[in-house]
């Protein structure tokens, strides 16, 4: 691993930056401990461990509970079977009314559900690409268990993340506190490596001891807490006693940027809903270049399994628009070169609808990409509507071949140790 | 340099900080009471007492404590239907038995979690701590998650077959055991590995994580081979079932032997390889008296060894190895003192044994103990919990203070504005009422110092903190009334010395 030496989250340079907050958060005021943090390295200044790849680049990473319906969503109105096995749910073609799919440009036969609005803006402008057909072979319809697969990249779904690989790979055994943020109560398991966890949060204001609430007095004495004659250098051999303050420390660092950080208004207007609010956070982090090269988010409720068009609807107009307004900050914030957002779900629906007017748990489903150096428009073969597995679409691109690209030509990562193989990228991203 | 002495501690020296030691170790912690009851025994009885508990009444755990039947198998009647159905591609009735399978589902996750709260309150409530210990100890080595077994029920059997066994023979209880477990047959798929396609997956982590560790020992041959040995190992409903149509019973060379071995043999053939006592010594060294996050030391390695000698001279009954460890002069010594990271679990369970602090909401437990990294039937890898340092990082730090306001306050993160005056029910004031009897003193200054003793296994509390802690009590009236002294032990759990037992 000596050739990583020079990332951003090399173990001496995180030390070095470490050991500079940490000391001075020991001893000094507020003011000057802020001043501090804008000493710290400014991300774009920093090598790569790739040639050609920015280290400063960002991976938003969204994830669509439930088994998003990728029929309703990137709709093939071209194909009769589509309206044969799907008579009370089909989307009509592109014209055709109100409810209709909405066009894109240069594309025959393939519409967007007419609540991505927010997703179609942004195709038309070029910021953005969709992966049609992606899966995995002998595809899992538990939720659980192909929702696993997906963030351990391994079908056993036995694994570590394949994010938390990725930041094992590219740290030298001190985990950045800060690498990877997940919003949610709970981290991901993609964002868990071996020696990587990332911060998670659901609201950044309880990412903090809240013992203040209970008496504002008690906060000098908590101040003191972690302070310790050894916080800051770190000793190869350090006791239990003084990892736990180290750590302590960063914590309470982290803690009071993120939600210094959150606490900016955005430079756009964002919708009120519950995607949005997360991606608002997401946005003001990037904005206040916190060290952090991985987001999660996720939204839940895609289980469509009765009534499925009304709750569709309003959780895909959710999702375009939060997209949107998110990228539209991004933009405000001159981050758009060095943000890519990933849209996936644990597995499409089933082809044909259910007794329910829903649709039970399928498997290929189309992935979104999101952000100027996207490859735009529509990518690889929708699968076919007429030769299909057990009534289920056959996957035409693997999701590994998708990760193997992000972590290839946007992280500058070699892909083959974090995905336990070879897996050929695609030109997903513009390098 | 501390001791490496297996000696007997002497009895002069069995005093309450060592007898808080012991109980926090060999078991969840207690109230100065318990700890007090304990040293009095002095440290032969007060080990025995722990680790021998089988006078000590508990709860029994009944087979019908849940329900057995939620997952079982489609019946052959059911069976006939289902398939008629594909063969039709009859939708509406498929349709129906997947919702069926889907109810069942749901229904199990949930007793799922009803049989996690009942484990975490066994902890909380058990009069034998050390058997429930045990028990967590097996679940993290033998371990199985519930997502791919799919079970709740069998779970609850393997559970149970460690509770058992807690203190048994490693070989014939615990290793002949498991690869007898249902659960953990279907976890590491033995039910497919029959003698046309073997599945090494058993064989495999038998060795490599069950009893001898990576690559000690053995090779991928053996692997291979060993695989072979268990093909049939099965189960049918809830209990383990050999198939001799599916088991391979050619000959077989493993550890460079041959014979036409079976599952029986091959653990037997394990247990003749030097790291099998070794290895299982070292995990309980971790366990119990050191996470050593950089290594062992030689002279940790050598009271291993010594360890390791006593679990092969005792024919792998765990009680004489563990009896001789609790009582000698290295467990107690001062480098053993603090250095062990608690888990999730013993940071919860602990809190409460030790504070008193009332269980307050169980389901709340279980989320924040999955939230700290420790979601009991749900390990991360049949590799278990790694422990020690990957315990803590700047998320779960935080989550480790808070539940700890959440046990001595009630008050959550839900709840709007913190009551000022933390009205609560909980009563923390038994806490000091022994001081005078430790101590022979009562002023704040020495509340502060016992307190900190109590509840951070470190020698010498920090001088500057002492003194900004009594002024804060100073300021509030200078005496330890219930709410002054559930705001002091907000600070107390609060400090990075409290995460370590």
């Amino acid at each position: 691993m000596d050739d990583h030496n020079t990332t951003p989250w090399s173990r001496r340079l995180f030390l070095q930056q470490g050991a500079t907050l940490a000391s001075l958060v020991a001893t000094t005021p507020l003011f000057i401990e802020q001043t501090a943090r804008g000493m710290m390295l400014p991300l774009g200044s920093l090598v790569t461990s790739q040639a050609g790849v920015p280290e400063d680049r960002v991976f938003v990473v969204v994830q669509l509970g439930g088994g998003n319906d990728g029929l309703n969503s990137v709709v093939p109105y071209g194909s009769s079977e589509y309206y044969n096995l799907r008579p009370g749910l089909a989307l009509q073609a592109p014209g055709r009314g109100e409810d209709a799919a909405l066009e894109l440009d240069g594309v025959q036969g393939i519409g967007l559900h007419p609540s991505l609005r927010g997703l179609k803006e942004l195709m038309d402008e070029g910021s953005a690409g969709i992966v049609q057909g992606v899966g995995y072979p002998n595809p899992n319809r538990s939720h659980f268990s192909s929702m696993d697969i997906w963030h351990s990249a391994d079908t056993n779904g036995k694994s570590d993340g394949w994010l938390g690989r990725y930041f094992d790979n590219t740290c030298d055994g001190t985990p950045n506190p800060e690498a990877g943020i997940a919003i949610g109560r709970q981290a991901p398991l993609a964002m868990q490596g071996r020696t990587q966890m990332p911060v998670s949060f659901e609201r950044s204001e309880l990412f903090r001891w809240m013992g203040t609430d209970l008496d504002q007095n008690l906060e000098s004495p908590y101040e003191t807490i972690a302070k310790t004659p050894h916080a800051g250098m770190v000793a190869e051999e350090e006791s239990q006693a003084a990892f736990l303050k180290r750590t302590t420390l960063d914590a309470r660092i982290s803690s009071d940027r993120v939600r210094k950080a959150v606490g900016v208004s955005p430079l756009v207007t964002y919708p009120n809903s519950n995607l949005a609010n997360q991606l608002r956070m997401v946005a003001a982090m990037i904005r206040a270049e916190l060290q952090t090269r991985v987001y999660y988010v996720t939204l839940s409720g895609f289980d469509t399994h009765a009534n499925q068009a009304t709750q569709h609807a309003r959780l895909l107009e959710q999702v375009g628009d939060s997209l949107l307004a998110f990228q539209r900050d991004i933009q405000a914030q001159g981050n758009q070169g060095r943000v890519l957002t990933m849209v996936f779900s644990e597995f499409g629906r089933r082809v044909a609808q259910n007794g329910s007017s829903g649709t039970d748990h399928g498997t290929a489903a189309p992935t979104y990409f999101i952000g100027d150096m996207v490859h735009p428009g529509v990518h690889g073969t929708h699968p076919s509507m007429s030769k299909l597995d057990q009534g289920d679409l056959v996957h035409t691109i693997d999701f590994r071949t998708l990760y193997a690209s992000v972590l290839e030509d946007w992280m500058g990562a070699d892909s083959s140790g974090i995905l336990k193989g070879n897996w050929k990228t695609v030109p997903l991203i513009k390098t | 340099m501390g001791t490496t002495s297996m000696k007997k501690v002497k009895d002069r020296d069995f005093n309450y900080w060592k007898a808080q030691h012991l109980l926090n170790r060999a078991g969840f912690g207690g109230t100065p009471g318990n700890i007090l009851a304990l040293r009095n025994m002095g440290p032969e009885d007060a080990v025995d007492y722990l680790i021998d508990y089988r006078d000590v009444e508990t709860e029994a755990v009944l087979p019908d404590n849940f329900d057995s039947n939620i997952m079982k198998p489609r019946s052959g009647n059911e069976r006939q239907r289902f398939n008629q159905a594909r063969q039709q591609g009859n939708e509406t009735a498929l349709e129906e038995f997947r919702k069926q399978r889907q109810e069942r589902q749901r229904i199990d996750r949930r007793q799922m979690a009803n049989i996690q709260t009942w484990w975490l309150e066994r902890m909380i409530e058990t009069p034998r701590p050390f058997q429930e210990k045990m028990t967590l100890f097996w679940h993290g080595h033998f371990a199985a998650a519930y997502r791919p077994i799919e079970d709740s029920y069998h779970l609850f059997l393997q559970n149970q077959l460690f509770r058992s066994n807690a203190v048994g023979n490693f070989k014939d209880d615990l290793v002949h055991g498991i690869i007898r477990d249902p659960a953990m047959i279907k976890y590491l798929n033995n039910n497919q590995n029959n003698k046309n396609s073997p599945n090494e997956n058993l064989a495999r982590e038998l060795m490599e994580l069950f009893t001898l560790g990576e690559g000690r020992g053995y090779g991928e041959q053996d692997i291979k081979q060993g695989a072979r040995t268990l093909t049939g190992y099965t189960y049918r409903d809830d209990e383990f079932q050999y198939l001799s149509n599916n088991h391979d019973d050619g000959l077989k060379s493993i550890f460079g032997k041959s014979g036409r071995w079976d599952g029986h043999d091959f653990v037997e053939m394990i247990f003749t390889r030097p790291s099998a006592s070794q290895f299982i010594c070292e995990k309980l060294y971790r366990y119990f008296v050191n996470d050593s996050p950089n290594g062992f030391t030689r002279e940790q390695q050598s009271v291993i060894r010594k360890m390791a000698a006593k679990l092969k001279s005792s024919k792998w009954e765990l009680k004489p190895v563990l009896r001789q460890l609790f009582l000698s002069e290295h467990f107690y010594d001062e480098d053993n003192v603090g250095a062990v990271i608690k888990s999730p679990v013993q940071l919860v369970i602990q809190a409460i044994r030790s504070l008193r602090t009332p269980t307050r909401n169980l389901p709340k437990l279980n989320e924040a103990c999955a939230l700290m990294g420790q979601s009991i039937f749900h390990p991360p890898s049949v590799k278990g919990w790694e422990g020690g340092r990957k315990w803590i990082n700047t998320s779960t730090l935080f989550i480790r203070q808070n539940i700890l306001l959440y046990l001595l306050t009630g008050r959550d993160e839900g709840s709007r504005a913190w009551d000022r005056g933390g009205s609560t029910e909980y009563d923390a004031t038994h806490l000091v009422q022994h001081l005078e009897d430790i101590e022979g003193s009562s002023t704040v200054q020495d509340g502060i110092v016992y307190l900190l003793r109590f509840a951070h296994p470190v020698a010498a509390p920090d001088g500057k903190r002492i003194d900004e802690w009594v002024e804060y009590v100073n300021n509030r009236g200078g005496r330890f009334d219930n709410t002054t002294l559930i705001n002091i032990l907000a600070l107390i759990t609060a400090a990075p010395e409290y995460q370590l037992s």
